[in-house]
């Protein structure tokens, strides 16, 4: 019976406890299923052997490997459980059957994802959380919401087929269906490597991310921002570590949300910018691929599914007591929320890096890692976007939501289920974060539980080092300090201040005259080019409609319009091959 | 398991199965015809019947599966040996396609009574079901027959039997008789056809005995009576097995006729005809002759591509779900046409494969529209809206065949697709392969639009309350999407008889 139990793949826990609590009529029986099974996973998780095939399946002749547990995939799932069980807690007061089974279902087949040892049962986990997770966009119920939840499910099914269409391909070009290190050559690779740029977000391929995120629900948001970007970085630094393509991609990915972050004015949109920007991040330590950067990118991930659901959280908390997540109509909510301000404070140091912080130990890994090759250029622009973050995520945040100007709403105080989600989260982000008085304590359990844990160079790595603290806390104060000024004059409109004052002023008026042109260039073009979308559109359309319809061209073929000479015709072809084609 | 059904099984029934599998529903079928009363007792036979079919073909079964690789049994109608006699040859190609066509009917006949009695007149009831036991007597003789000419006469029962089927639709919709009488004089064509193609080939050999004309035929490279008999077989069995663009009889014929006959045939009549090209092509003609020039794929891999893209687009654009699940059924034809055409093992495996699927699937969704029209009297998409909330069973089972129509994962219909695109890219056809996967997007949109209107828009008529569909009819149809799941799980079984049949093909079988 115990190895049976430990032969399951822990997010089959999930996806099944989600399929009960779709049959459940009963809220309490949900809610001990939604808390239960991310537990039980855990304890299934941590009791797992490391590096062998735990549970293998022989199906169409391949195959397949449904379990397998090693450093990199264990930092991911833990991760990815911890975060199930705090969703779980944020969504106590959720009264949704569907909801509930597809957040647990989804969360499950991530987990699930992570542990799968072939193409075949990753892209069916792969595909099931994008099924699954689009259900969390459409339940906000508005017009908007299914419309962008239609366009999320078109990419990433288009993601999960390519995927699997490129993992066949790589299997009839070598016969091994295994994830495994691929390079980048053959186009079954270049398939693979598409199909997760697509879940990560990468250039152009990132839209999905901040047009279906804030449109979700209160809840539905917080569940997708921690899993689905994080499997494809997981895949990623599976497949692709060390993939040279991948630093500048990701070094272009830190950047550019940045200045949509700037100027948008929904909180949650922000930080679904902020989420593509911190993707960034990981992308380019997988380019860099040293064991260093590679530790830095699964920390990294850690921490950010911590700190990005607490922001998420408090975002989500604030919409569920006003009705509202918009900059323009919040402010001064620290009266009524202090708690929420307090959660939302210490998630928004996080990410912004401030030491005894969990950023400052992840992000430092990964900047270090980036320096340690040599990359300048790459390494300037996450320097740029670190600062950038501290703008969009640190500051404007909280600033906006909850100081500001007192924008008259007393809204009371989040639910205690709420708070209790956003207070484990906080504990993990500062726990993460403290310095290691005692081995195992603070940064150093996160260190222990990297993938490359016992690489030497990683063992020595100490955070907390003079030059450290003292390069982030000039470039946090002086942010800091900036705003503040900028703050007291008044000079400036609110979206235009602090803005990255520790790097160079010409990058300022560069990013923010970027944005602007961008913005204004998308406003005269775009509905120029929708319209002509919609007239292309609409013409093939009614060509198609002409041909196909009931009415159509090909509908009329009856007996006497044609069928019968069809037989005729191909009796002909089949005459003339037989005596001409040999 | 196998031993146990053959030391289960009466040593009579083992011995004469493929004949008993024939003559109970020939001998069945005019009596209940004339049996009185309200149809009840004629549809009582016929639930008898078609089980003691089922749990012959099951028989059959056991006793190929007995040896490795597929035994090959050879039954002597009336003791006349063959060649000369008639000569019905089982083998694990066709044991498969008699086992689908059983059960199906089976199932089918369990859930008929109450579309039957809602939509047939109570004096035609009994005829109805004399009518459907010929219909499916000529499926199974079809596909368990080793003698061309006699194939014939079974298509001809059987096409026969359903053009007055189709044509009892009229109750409902009178639009069901220019169907049935546009089907019978393209069927008659059709099976015109072949008969001129089974003379040529007797003009060339001399036998009519499959097996007798293979060895024959070894011989005749480059006799052109051989040739013109094959062009003729090809394109007869092809409008039987409505092959783009000659499927034009078949979207009225499934629109129009009853409920019943339209789950029924959806899931066999075009199966066996395709079993029928399958057996031609690959046992009676040899690979050299057919794949010579790939003068094959000529045909078949362009027409199965049209059928996938032109009718994939045009079920797009149809009002009237059975009519999009008629134009996507000749789509479904396509993949199995594209997986015959690769000329492979792999391919005619996955080609059957997906033929027991697609039965599976359509069986199911024709049986939810059945139930829709039952309870709500109305099969276009718009009547459809709302149902998701009323009828949960009926549609959630609907939902599950749709999603193994679409091919999503853990259902059949992704096993089957599968294979398919993999014994594509095995052959380097990966161009096909790719065709494949848009055509099932096209899939995603029209069976997505249905789905929607189920699942997500308000029903049309609040105050009208819709009921679930009737217990008789909802177990039949759950086992069906039961089973599309349990493939879509665990589709070692299947998987294994289609490759045994695909090996019986290729290596031994009637040769």
């Amino acid at each position: 019976m115990n190895a049976l139990i430990a032969s399951i793949n822990p997010g089959l826990v999930l996806i099944l406890a989600g399929l009960l609590a779709g049959l459940t009529p009963i809220q309490r029986v949900r809610q001990g299923l939604a808390l239960g099974a991310p537990v039980l996973a855990l304890f299934m998780l941590l009791a797992a052997p490391r590096d062998i095939d735990i549970a293998t399946m022989g199906m169409l002749g391949f195959d397949m490997v449904l379990y397998r547990v090693d450093s990199l995939s264990f930092i991911f799932g833990l991760a990815f459980l911890i975060a199930a069980l705090i969703n779980a807690v944020y969504a106590l007061h959720n009264d949704s059957r569907l909801e509930d089974s597809m957040a647990m279902s989804y969360m499950g087949a991530a987990v699930a994802a992570c542990f799968c040892g072939d193409f075949i049962s990753l892209f069916v986990f792969w595909e099931l959380t994008a099924v699954t997770s689009v259900f969390l966009i459409f339940k906000s119920g508005t017009r908007a919401a299914y419309k962008a939840g239609m366009r999320y499910l078109g990419l990433h099914v288009l993601s999960g087929v390519l995927l699997l269409f490129g993992g066949m391909q790589i299997y009839f070009d070598t016969g091994d269906m295994s994830i495994r290190a691929l390079e980048l050559g053959d186009p079954g690779v270049l398939l693979v490597f598409l199909a997760f740029g697509i879940k990560a977000g990468f250039p152009f391929l990132h839209t999905w991310l901040a047009d279906a995120y804030p449109k979700a629900t209160v809840t539905g948001t917080v569940v997708l921002s921690a899993f689905t970007t994080k499997l494809a970085i997981y895949a990623l630094a599976r497949t692709f570590a060390g993939e040279q393509s991948l630093i500048w991609i990701g070094a272009i990915m830190t950047v550019y949300p940045v200045f949509f972050a700037v100027v948008e004015n929904d909180l949650r949109k922000v930080l679904s910018f902020s989420l593509n920007n911190q993707l960034g991040f990981m992308v380019c330590a997988i380019g860099v691929g040293t064991p260093l950067a590679l530790n830095g990118a699964a920390a990294h991930a850690f921490c950010h599914i911590m700190y990005k659901s607490l922001l998420f959280m408090s975002m989500g908390a604030v919409l569920y007591r006003t009705g509202t997540a918009k900059a323009t109509e919040l402010g001064g909510l620290y009266r009524t929320m202090p708690w929420t301000t307090l959660f939302c404070l210490i998630g928004a140091a996080s990410i912004s890096a401030f030491p005894l912080f969990s950023g400052f130990v992840s992000k430092s890994l990964t900047m270090s890692a980036v320096a340690g090759i040599g990359a300048l250029i790459p390494w300037l622009m996450l320097l740029f976007a670190s600062a950038g973050v501290l703008e969009h995520s640190g500051i404007k945040i909280p600033y906006f939501a909850f100081f500001g100007h007192d924008s008259g709403k007393r809204p009371k105080e989040a639910p205690f289920n709420m708070l209790l989600a956003m207070g484990a989260a906080a504990f993990i982000c500062i726990g993460v974060g403290l310095p290691a008085f005692l081995p195992g304590f603070g940064f150093d359990w996160l260190y222990n539980i990297l993938p490359y844990a016992d690489d030497p160079y990683t063992m020595k790595y100490e955070p907390y080092t003079g030059d450290h603290i003292l390069t982030q806390m000039q470039l946090l104060v002086l942010a800091m300090f900036a705003f503040a000024v900028l703050q007291r004059i008044g000079a400036y409109p609110p979206e235009k201040r602090g803005i990255i004052l520790d790097t160079d002023i010409i990058w300022r008026r560069v990013g923010y005259g970027f944005a602007k042109w961008s913005g204004t260039i998308w406003t005269k073009v775009g509905p120029a080019m929708t319209g002509l979308f919609g007239t292309l559109t609409g013409r093939a359309f009614s060509r198609l409609e002409a041909a196909f319809s009931p009415r159509g061209t090909l509908a009329k073929g009856g007996l006497f319009d044609g069928m019968a000479v069809w037989t005729v015709v191909l009796l002909g072809l089949a005459l003339m091959i037989a005596f001409f084609v040999r | 398991m196998i031993d146990l059904i053959l030391q289960l099984a009466p040593a009579w029934a083992e011995a004469h199965a493929p004949a008993l599998i024939i003559v109970l529903p020939l001998l069945a079928g005019p009596i209940s015809a004339f049996l009185p009363g309200s149809g009840r007792i004629a549809w009582i036979m016929t639930m008898v019947v078609t089980a003691l079919c089922t749990l012959l073909s099951i028989i059959l079964l056991a006793q190929v599966r007995s040896v490795e690789g597929g035994a090959v049994i050879s039954y002597a109608m009336g003791g006349w040996a063959p060649p000369y006699g008639i000569e019905f040859r089982i083998d694990a190609l066709n044991v498969l396609v008699l086992m689908l066509v059983s059960f199906i009917a089976f199932l089918t006949s369990i859930f008929g009574w109450p579309t039957i009695r809602a939509e047939i007149n109570e004096e035609k009831r009994a005829m109805f079901f004399g009518a459907f036991q010929v219909c499916f007597m000529g499926l199974l003789g079809v596909a368990a027959t080793g003698d061309a000419f006699n194939l014939f006469v079974f298509l001809e029962l059987s096409s026969i039997a359903t053009y007055v089927l189709v044509a009892l639709g009229s109750g409902r919709d009178r639009r069901a008789l220019p169907a049935a009488i546009n089907y019978l004089l393209m069927g008659t064509i059709g099976a015109s056809f072949y008969v001129v193609g089974v003379g040529f080939l007797y003009a060339a050999t001399g036998t009519l005995n499959m097996a007798d004309l293979a060895i024959q035929l070894q011989d005749t490279s480059g006799n052109r009576a051989v040739q013109v008999g094959f062009a003729f077989i090809l394109v007869g069995l092809g409008l039987k097995a409505a092959m783009f663009p000659l499927h034009q009889w078949l979207p009225n014929a499934y629109t129009y006729s009853p409920s019943f006959v339209t789950a029924f045939l959806a899931a066999t009549a075009t199966k066996v005809a395709i079993y029928a090209l399958v057996r031609f092509l690959f046992s009676v003609f040899s690979l050299e002759f057919i794949f010579e020039g790939a003068s094959l794929a000529l045909i078949l891999t362009p027409m199965g591509i049209a059928a996938m893209l032109a009718c994939s687009f045009q079920a797009i654009f149809q009002t009237d779900v059975r009519r999009t699940l008629a134009y996507s059924s000749v789509a479904q034809v396509g993949y199995m046409l594209l997986g015959i055409s690769l000329g492979t093992a792999a391919g005619v495996s996955a080609g059957m494969f997906h033929l027991v699927n697609h039965a599976l699937m359509k069986g199911a969704l024709f049986m939810a529209v059945a139930g829709v029209v039952l309870t709500y009297q109305g099969t276009r998409i718009h009547d459809f809206a709302g149902l998701g909330r009323s009828a949960p069973w009926t549609m959630t089972a609907f939902a599950i065949a749709a999603l193994s129509l679409i091919g999503v994962p853990l259902t059949a219909g992704f096993q089957s697709k599968f294979a398919l695109v993999s014994a594509l890219l095995a052959s380097g056809w990966w161009w096909a392969a790719l065709i494949v996967v848009f055509s099932s997007v096209l899939a995603v949109v029209y069976m997505g639009r249905i789905l929607q209107a189920v699942f997500f828009k308000p029903p049309n008529n609040p105050q009208k309350r819709q009921k679930e569909a009737p217990m008789l009819l909802l177990g039949p149809l759950w086992v069906l999407a039961l089973a599309n799941l349990w493939i879509g799980i665990n589709g070692n079984f299947v998987v294994g008889l289609a490759n045994d049949a695909a090996q019986a093909l290729f290596i031994g079988g009637v040769r």
